[in-house]
């Protein structure tokens, strides 16, 4: 027979495993799922899963893919281990676009030096703008921040497609919704010739290392610690939550709005209304997925762009709809969520308890 | 050693070659939306699949849907060439600077954008000329309606709608003197739900007659519930609504899709602007209502003939604006260049162009 | 504008808010239990493609309506197992339900794109329907509309009236102390959860069989989440949801009928004003600090295992 117990300190090997069986258990089920669609389910799980990787040019794809996921989702866990629940990285990456492309715009044809960096810091500064009116309504006035944030998503989408279609349209585009291509001069250095390589990349990893180093070697960062793991003991110790929470917010808006103007500066070159397909909630994913630490959320947010991508090639390869895609990441996470009780609880054999 | 490897490889080549000569030419899709939008993705579709029918397993087709208009495109375009895929056809206007990119890359594959203006030595443009179609409904609409008020939804305010909605005023004055027009912009091209609630603002205002930019069938499925009518849009609407319908204009791509994949296997491709239109079978008047008044009935069909034989081009001058300058002078009709800069409503439309 | 015509848009927004009343009133007997599921876009659009399978393979409506109810309890199940059972975060477990249920739906819905049903049809109420404006706004819809009003009342009622109303609430209170009286919480959540799930799956079933009978993909466009909003915005009051209902269904209708008016406003922005309006009334009602633990369940959000209880 066999019994739950609750652990009574969660366990460490379970937050490195539990992933693992997640994935583990949703491969089972596509197996499952592709053999009744009368696909082959080791050549779907293979394209889905190992052709993203398989050459030069789809590994620089994936890093493309990868880089505003994991962007987003290194302010996410920092957040989230603060208890601040946003859910407007969305908003705070459009947010950065658009704050963006309007400096690249205005620098036009202009050659100045400063053309690139002041773009990436406007759309910083616009990420950051854009999550901390939530985070002083949140400590202001004591509003849901889930809530929140997630108007904020919409107000930022609405403000964007009204810019394109307005004041950063394209004088010579026929009057449709989308800026003028970016100049040279904005554009963020390709790192890898002949692929899409850019700089953000780099950006993107040093982002997650910094935030590791934040949170496990300062003070502030055993702060966050403390104050998501024991609010009490936190407050106890005079920590204040509103500092972490102002910290955790606008550095996850930086780091959003960043990813933001990376996506316009860098493969798109110019501001369109799908600027991101809902990077900043995928990226709530990748965060979970990577267990709120900065450098898991680098495999997470590599494992989320792989399955992309394989989504793309399924259909070119083996024409399977993206529908099932969908169904394969939603239960991806229903395992990893499940397998994460593991981490709480364990299963103990009822004779060696009572004995 | 070496030369034996080297061989080997020759020999490997070769043979894959061959392989390929015994393979079906392969013809690449990408649509922004899912094939099940019942719409503009849906249409496009359609085409696909009767071209393919038509060249009888010479020709395989490959389609990616959902491709969003950022920057997955150029990589799902470039994975279609990987893929093996000699003419791809990008069917949204958002994937117009990914294909560029791409056109650019792979001089030897070709490739058409729907809608777009960019062209290249290997990069074609294509377009309906659906201010035909909006003419004729113009014309059915203004015998049609007791209110004197058509409705138009609008997607959004690019040329091609703009250029539609003169075009339906222009064919409703043509037989209605006291004609006025509304105008609701949805933004959207698809959102079955926001369409219906434009569909009954219009005819909470006085519309008894709706034509509509945008996809879903829901206007017509509104318009029968409050004893109105309306118009299909893309596809053949008349099911939703077999009372209300009039008439629908079909979107219908496989004539182009037939002849360009013919060219290009003919090697008789070139790249070019088309427009495409009833003369060309692209458009279709499909189910027109056997209910209508016999009169009705003969004025759309002689409309049809005479825009079919290219006796009536519905933009020839003089034509002015609804501010008074004239913007076709008397005897000119618009070329395809000038239709595509359209961004002025005819004399008698009240309303202002939206951002 | 007269008063015909302002009927005309109040019937109207009734018709346009119902789906978010359905949800929000789910949502909200959730939400008092203490469980927040960000999952109804999910659950909604699962309601909405199998309340049309049904209905077009039975060509039975009420059959539809039952199917998707029946359906968004299965869905809200998955969300219940994973949060209530295995602690799992609830904030997450939504979101995936939600990506869940748009492949799902998608994926189930493929071949019956393009169907048409009859739907259902308006049934004016006698003598009520009769009332001058009124009558128009009103008793002139169709069935699901009426129960929308019958399950406002009725929710109001059991919530402000009865035993289990008072269970619900101590629930999302306090279920320490709840559990210490006796009440089992976990199988109080179960309920409010799957009660949510049904009312989701019939704002499902009122988009694909009433509010343009078809199905096509991902056709509730972001309804669930504005039904998210509205529970706030009506701070967990049950009458004040059914107007905060009708309020966003007029907003969301408004741009458009003021276009017709000739207003030059920008449609972007006039889109974006539910939203704005939404984080307003969000800092009306919580600026307040009292009232504001007067009105949001205490234990939103939080987990609670039996297991731990001292």
């Amino acid at each position: 027979m066999m019994r739950i117990q609750a652990r009574t300190q969660p366990s460490q090997l379970m937050t490195f495993v539990s992933p693992l069986l997640a994935i583990a258990l949703t491969l089972i089920f596509g197996c499952i799922l592709f053999s009744a669609l009368d696909k082959n389910p080791i050549e779907a799980l293979h394209v889905l899963l190992i052709t993203p990787l398989s050459d030069g040019y789809n590994v620089g794809e994936m890093l493309v893919k990868m880089c505003p996921l994991l962007l987003c989702a290194v302010g996410l866990s920092l957040c989230y281990r603060a208890n601040m629940w946003n859910i407007g990285a969305e908003g705070q990456l459009l947010a950065g676009a658009l704050g963006g492309s309007a400096v690249a715009l205005a620098f036009g044809d202009s050659t100045s030096a400063l053309a690139l960096p002041l773009t990436l810091l406007a759309g910083v500064a616009s990420g950051v703008a854009w999550s901390a009116v939530p985070t002083y309504l949140k400590l202001r006035f004591n509003s849901n921040l889930i809530l929140t944030t997630i108007m904020f998503n919409y107000i930022a989408f609405y403000l964007l497609v009204w810019a394109v279609n307005g004041p950063l349209r394209d004088p010579d585009g026929y009057g449709f919704p989308e800026s003028a291509m970016f100049s040279d001069q904005t554009m963020l250095p390709i790192l890898v010739a002949g692929t899409r390589i850019h700089l953000g990349i780099l950006l993107s990893l040093l982002s997650a290392v910094v935030a590791w180093f934040i949170l496990s070697k300062t003070h502030l960062g055993f702060q966050v610690r403390v104050f998501g793991s024991d609010e009490p003991a936190a407050t106890y110790a005079g920590f204040s939550s509103k500092k972490l929470s102002w910290f955790v917010m606008l550095l996850a808006g930086a780091l959003a709005g960043l990813a933001g103007v990376c996506e316009v500066t860098g493969p798109i070159g110019q501001l369109v209304p799908n600027v991101s397909p809902g990077y900043g909630y995928s990226a709530i994913i990748v965060a979970y997925l990577g267990r709120l630490h900065p450098l898991g959320a680098i495999i997470a947010a590599i494992f989320l762009a792989v399955l992309y991508m394989g989504g793309d090639l399924a259909q070119i390869q083996m024409n399977i709809p993206t529908a099932v895609i969908g169904m394969f990441q939603g239960v991806l996470l229903f395992f990893l969520l499940a397998c994460d009780f593991f981490i709480r609880n364990r299963l103990v054999f009822t004779h060696q308890a009572t004995a | 050693m070496k030369l034996k490897s080297l061989l080997l490889g020759v020999g490997l080549m070769l043979g894959v070659t061959m392989a390929q000569a015994e393979e079906p030419f392969k013809v690449g899709f990408v649509y922004v939306g899912p094939v099940g939008d019942l719409g503009w993705s849906y249409e496009h579709d359609q085409g696909r699949k009767e071209m393919e029918k038509y060249f009888k397993g010479k020709v395989k087709t490959t389609y990616v849907e959902n491709v969003a208009e950022g920057a997955d495109a150029e990589r799902v375009i470039t994975q279609l060439v990987k893929a093996g895929n000699k003419v791809i056809f990008t069917t949204s206007f958002g994937f117009m600077n990914a294909t560029v990119k791409a056109a650019k890359r792979f001089p030897n594959v070709v490739f058409e954008h729907a809608t777009g203006y960019k062209r290249a030595k290997n990069l074609g443009t294509y377009v309906l000329r659906t201010y035909e179609g909006r003419y004729i409904s113009g014309v059915a609409a203004g015998l049609l309606t007791k209110t004197n008020t058509i409705g138009y939804i609008g997607a959004f305010p690019i040329p091609e709608v703009i250029r539609d909605i003169d075009a339906t005023y222009m064919g409703a004055k043509s037989v209605n003197p006291n004609i006025k027009l509304k105008i609701v912009w949805a933004n959207t091209w698809y959102d079955p739900g926001k369409e219906t609630d434009a569909a009954n603002a219009l005819m909470d205002q006085g519309a008894d007659v709706l034509i509509q930019h945008t996809d879903s069938p829901a206007p017509l499925i509104a318009a029968q519930k409050r004893g109105a009518r309306a118009i299909g849009q893309a596809s053949d609407q008349s099911k939703f609504a077999p009372q209300a319908h009039i008439f629908s204009v079909r979107d219908h791509w496989a004539p182009y899709y037939i002849k360009t994949v013919q060219q290009v296997m003919d090697g008789t491709w070139k790249s070019q602007d088309f427009w495409g239109g009833f003369h060309d079978n692209m458009l279709q008047l499909a189910s027109i209502n056997p209910n209508l008044p016999k009169n009705v009935r003969a004025k759309i069909e002689e409309t049809l003939a005479a825009i079919k034989s290219g006796k009536l081009k519905p933009f020839t001058g003089p034509i002015k604006d609804n501010t008074g300058k004239i913007v076709v002078p008397a005897g000119h009709s618009l070329t395809d260049q000038e239709l595509a800069r359209v961004n002025w409503y005819v004399q008698g439309i009240t309303d202002k162009i939206p951002h | 504008m007269d008063a015909d015509f302002i009927a005309q848009i109040l019937f109207s927004a009734i018709k346009t808010g119902t789906p978010l009343l359905f949800i929000a009133l789910g949502e909200v007997i959730c939400e008092k239990s203490g469980v927040l599921n960000l999952g109804q876009e999910g659950m909604m659009l699962m309601g909405a493609v199998v309340g049309f399978l049904a209905a077009y393979s039975t060509g039975n409506m009420a059959f539809g309506v039952l199917a998707a109810m029946a359906m968004g309890c299965v869905m809200s199940l998955i969300f219940g197992v994973l949060v209530l059972h295995l602690g799992a975060n609830q904030v997450a477990t939504g979101l995936a339900l939600t990506i869940f249920g748009t492949g799902l739906s998608a994926f189930v819905g493929s071949d019956f794109v393009g169907k048409t049903i009859q739907g259902f049809n308006p049934i004016p109420i006698p003598y009520l329907s009769s009332i001058p404006y009124l009558g128009k706004i009103l008793f002139e819809h169709d069935l699901l509309v009426y129960l929308s009003f019958i399950m406002t009342v009725l929710i109001m009622y059991v919530t402000n009236k009865t035993r289990l109303g008072l269970t619900l609430k101590a629930v999302g209170e306090n279920p320490n102390a709840a559990n210490a009286i006796g009440i089992k919480v976990l199988r109080v959540r179960y309920l409010a959860i799957m009660f949510g799930g049904a009312m989701t799956g019939i704002a499902g079933a009122y988009m694909s069989l009433v509010y343009t009978p078809m199905w096509a993909e991902n056709m509730t466009a972001g309804r669930g989440w504005i039904a998210l909003a509205l529970v706030v915005f009506a701070s967990w009051r049950v009458g004040r949801i059914m107007l905060g209902a009708y309020l966003f269904g007029l907003a969301s209708i408004m741009h458009l009928v003021l276009q017709g008016f000739g207003w030059t406003i920008s449609t972007n922005l006039l889109a974006m004003l539910p939203y704005v309006a939404t984080v307003f009334v969000m800092v009306i009602i919580s600026a307040d600090k009292f009232k504001e633990k007067l009105l949001a369940p205490r234990s939103l959000g939080k987990p609670f295992d039996p297991r731990h209880m001292a």
